[in-house]
């Protein structure tokens, strides 16, 4: 267990050294040069070397690889001179806001596709089956904005029941101030979830019902509701596990097209709005974010899966 | 087919003729597949609409007519038009073109590259399948939609561009897949036979690994096509796409949002449903082909 999980976090760390790198090339993209980027067009040349000079980019690139992390190391992510405002003070007064969100499509999703995956294993090929992975198989090939703007036109165009735009307070976790606003985005991200997790959560059960220990708990003549809840149930939960850890990637994109549809004040909306404004230290701070996100989640599913499961554990 | 015909094939295929097992059994099994065979319609349908279609229907999408904008569907325009005065009808073809082009474009680059880099990382192992597979995991570790966007600040998409792009963060999938398959094929015994024999990596791989999963890289190029074209319709949504006058389902879409308010319902339904069914078509196919390739399956 030690060596799997000091192996593991290995990997993560020269992944997350890998994502600094690939930032650090893409800072070096932004038209002209990061600091034109930055002082705009009309900068003088004195002025060009100065910015240079004052953020080390007149270092040779491994020096200021290296200066990059220890930046990051900091907890400094860049300063957007567009908002006259740190990188890390933004993400911090708008991750709340993305964790609600995400959280709660998540937490949604899960109670709804857990259930509904072992329901569709335990009846295979039943008209509910079918019925249940022809949605989720339509869901799923929704781009995640096409199934907010339905949303938007059959639940608050048509029938005024909910707001199409989220609450709109720049308090810390401003959202929660606004629940109704809150509906219509956190319903598309759980529909989007469900569809993505129902067909794994299915295909899981399918493989749990026919392992040995569900057949010894039936011979045994325990009863088909303690079958379902104590071993499917509880096996399945593991596979959740790894889902979700894995998952991180697809929250955070779903997230940001749910974040633009609804005007929703997060941290994939800030990427959007420092995008059509060439504010790219914020881009480049919220991909870092993202990076360590996707990264951190993969690991903890891993390290999860192992500490939940002795038989990872042995090896 | 006559039982005695069906019976003499059956035992060739016993007897451990591969190439007519596959042959004989691809394309029965796959016709078998109602998905898949209704997705491959689909797209069949699909192609004809985007690549016939302006054909029968020419429209010119270059100019907007100030003097035409937002008409409802009509004799003239079967489709309406929209806010710039283009033929509906006419620019969801023409969107449509593109975006088949460079989804399926994405697909044979990305599936190609990730096929050789996941073959060579599985066979090789040590360090360099080390070392291979922490570039898929960095790449892995930012989201597609997030890089592209940040790219199209940086350089204005054009469709070779965007072809590039969407291939270099693309290619991951299939790079874990085929390194995965050829673990466990680079221990099977005519693998091991052919080595023996003193047959080099490259033959190797090229002549007994790749061919070999085979199923598994065609089943996951036709999934490649369904995700480039929802990446490709988010971008143009978001309006990080091709600049305009370019069509592109999800400008489409995008712009016709602005008047979901006004009852333009033929600016905004027709591009999301193409979008949808396009999506659904080539799941469909690749659902199909899965089950299809899957022998296990079958022999259960």
């Amino acid at each position: 267990m030690g060596k799997f999980l000091l192996r593991r976090a290995g990997q993560a760390l020269i992944v997350i050294l890998g994502v600094a790198a690939i930032v650090l090339v893409l800072e070096h993209l932004t038209p002209g040069s990061p600091a034109r980027a930055i002082l705009g067009q009309r900068a003088t040349p004195g002025a060009i070397a100065a910015f240079n000079r004052e953020n080390g980019l007149d270092h040779s690139l491994p020096v200021q690889y290296v200066d990059f992390l220890g930046r990051l190391l900091r907890g400094n992510l860049g300063y957007s001179y567009r908002l006259n405002e740190s990188v890390g003070s933004l993400v911090v007064h708008e991750v709340p806001n993305d964790l609600i969100l995400v959280g709660l499509g998540l937490v949604f999703a899960l109670a709804i596709a857990l259930p509904l995956g072992i329901m569709q294993a335990v009846r295979r090929d039943s008209w509910f089956d079918r019925a249940a992975t022809g949605v989720a198989f339509a869901l799923y090939s929704m781009p995640a904005y096409w199934l907010a703007l339905l949303l938007v036109a059959a639940l608050a165009i048509s029938a005024h029941v909910f707001p199409p735009e989220a609450g709109q307070s720049t308090a810390t976790a401003g959202i929660l101030r606004d629940p109704g606003g809150l509906v219509l985005p956190v319903l598309t991200l759980t529909l989007v979830n469900v569809a993505w997790f129902s067909r794994y959560m299915r295909s899981a059960a399918i493989d749990t019902l026919a392992a040995d220990y569900v057949r010894l708990a039936r011979a045994k003549g325990l009863p088909e509701r303690l079958v379902l809840s104590r071993h499917v149930l509880r096996n399945s939960l593991l596979s959740v596990v790894t889902l979700v850890g894995l998952s991180v990637p697809m929250l955070l994109t779903a997230g940001l097209v749910v974040e633009y549809v609804f005007n929703v004040p997060g941290v994939g909306l800030s990427y959007y709005t420092a995008a059509v404004n060439a504010d790219y230290p914020v881009m480049l701070g919220v991909t870092v974010v993202v990076g360590l996100a996707t990264v951190l989640g993969s690991l903890l599913a891993d390290i999860s899966y192992a500490a939940l499961d002795p038989r990872v554990r042995r090896d | 087919m006559a039982e005695g015909a069906r019976l003499g094939q059956e035992d060739a295929a016993r007897l451990g003729d591969p190439a007519l097992l596959a042959r004989r059994g691809l394309v029965w099994r796959l016709a078998r597949q109602r998905d898949a065979v209704a997705g491959l319609v689909l797209i069949l349908l699909l192609l004809v609409f985007c690549f016939i279609g302006p054909l029968l229907h020419p429209t010119d999408q270059l100019h907007t007519n100030l003097a035409i904008t937002n008409l409802a569907p009509n004799g003239a325009h079967l489709l309406g038009t929209d806010g710039s005065g283009y033929d509906l009808l006419g620019r969801l073809m023409v969107g449509g073109r593109v975006t088949l082009e460079i989804a399926l474009a994405v697909a044979v680059l990305a599936t190609a590259f990730g096929v050789v880099w996941g073959a060579v990382a599985g066979f090789a192992g040590g360090w360099l399948d080390a070392v291979m597979m922490r570039v898929v995991d960095t790449l892995l570790a930012l989201p597609a939609v997030f890089v592209l966007i940040y790219l199209a600040t940086v350089v204005q998409p054009t469709v070779p561009l965007l072809i590039l792009t969407i291939s270099l963060l693309s290619w991951l999938g299939p790079a874990r897949l085929i390194r995965g398959e050829t673990l466990s094929l680079r221990v099977r015994e005519y693998v091991a036979a052919a080595r023996s024999m003193g047959a080099g990596r490259t033959h190797l791989i090229a002549r007994h690994i790749i061919p070999n999963a085979i199923g598994t890289i065609v089943v996951n190029a036709t999934f490649q096509v369904a995700d480039a074209i929802i990446l490709l319709a988010t971008l143009s949504f978001l309006g990080f796409g091709l600049a305009p006058p370019a069509a592109s389902w999800g400008a489409t879409l995008s712009a016709g949002v602005n008047h979901l308010l006004d009852g333009y319902w033929w600016e905004v339904y027709p591009a999301g449903v193409l979008i949808m069914v396009t999506v659904i078509a080539f799941n469909m196919l690749g659902d199909g082909l899965r089950s299809a390739l899957d022998t296990r399956l079958h022999e259960r």
